[in-house]
């Protein structure tokens, strides 16, 4: 077999993630409850973020704070921040309860609950950026926290440039990797059988 | 803004505080609701695919 690396990672991806693990179009009976639901809309919402977002950056301040349509836009991104991160709580909480890293499961937790830091910085640059007195206040307060334990002068809230290329270029796209990693890993162990159910490889796997 | 929802929204949120423990009115409301949509998630039917035999 050739051991290029490109024949290497072909291998390895078709052996562990194939096509048909990546796309089913079937899941276990004990999938159809709605606490499964909340991934999905987590995932919704963050692409009503993205895409609401790509239009802000494109159009601007002078038409987002201005404008009705602009407004609205605004309002939409922000909204659906908002849901977003109730969606990822009540998933967070779902998974938790039904400890949902067993079986091998620990990247799929970990990428969620670095994705959910990495939503909290995004979301604090995101209010840092409005030019309002909302994001005054709250870069104020926050300057003398991050000055207390000395990386203000490398993370200063009060550089608005600094703030507004974070949230809407480095932020994201971390972000973005994460959710992909999430759910590509969620798609390559399958959905974990719940705790009471009867034994599975998985179950005895993770006693 | 402009109307009944203006003059419900322009003032400063009002803070619960017991001890140590202070929240605003608005952060507890969301908990709540957060809560209670957890609770019908688990409790709630999830409906039935019409399209799918049984096995
Ligand atoms: C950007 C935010 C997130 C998105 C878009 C997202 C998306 C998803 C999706 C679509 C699924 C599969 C469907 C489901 O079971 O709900 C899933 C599963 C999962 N999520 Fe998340 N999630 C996010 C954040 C989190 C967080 C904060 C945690 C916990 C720390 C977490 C832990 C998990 C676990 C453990 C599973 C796998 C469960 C299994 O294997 O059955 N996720 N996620």
């Amino acid at each position: 077999m050739s051991q290029m690396w490109t024949a290497k990672l072909r291998n390895k991806w078709q052996k562990e993630l194939p096509i048909e693990k990546l796309l089913p179009d079937d899941q276990p009976a004990y999938v159809s409850s709605w606490i499964y639901v909340f991934g999905v809309l987590t995932l919704a919402t963050l692409a009503v973020i993205i895409f609401s977002g790509i239009i802000l950056a494109f159009q601007g301040p002078a038409w987002y704070h201005i404008s009705k349509t602009g407004k609205f836009v605004n309002s939409l991104h922000f909204w659906s921040v908002q849901l977003f991160f109730v969606f990822m709580v009540i998933h967070l909480w779902g998974k938790f309860w039904m400890a949902a890293w067993r079986g091998n499961r620990f990247a799929t937790w970990a990428t969620g609950a670095v994705a959910f830091i990495a939503s909290i910085a995004t979301a604090f640059t995101g209010y840092l950026v409005q030019t309002n007195f909302d994001s005054q206040w709250i870069s104020f307060e926050a300057k003398d926290g991050f000055n207390s334990v000395g990386v203000g002068a490398w993370f200063n809230v009060t550089n608005l440039g600094q703030m507004l290329l974070l949230h809407v270029a480095f932020l994201p796209a971390i972000l973005g990797v994460l959710t992909v990693v999430h759910v590509l890993m969620v798609r390559k162990r399958g959905v974990v059988p719940p705790i009471d159910s009867e034994p599975s490889p998985v179950n005895e796997a993770s006693k | 803004m402009t109307g009944w929802f203006a003059d419900f929204m322009n003032h400063p949120a009002t803070y619960l505080k017991s001890g140590w423990l202070q929240i605003s009115v608005t952060n507890l409301l969301v908990i709540l609701l957060m809560l209670a949509i957890f609770t019908l998630a688990i409790f709630l039917p999830f409906p039935k695919d019409k399209n799918r035999h049984h096995e």
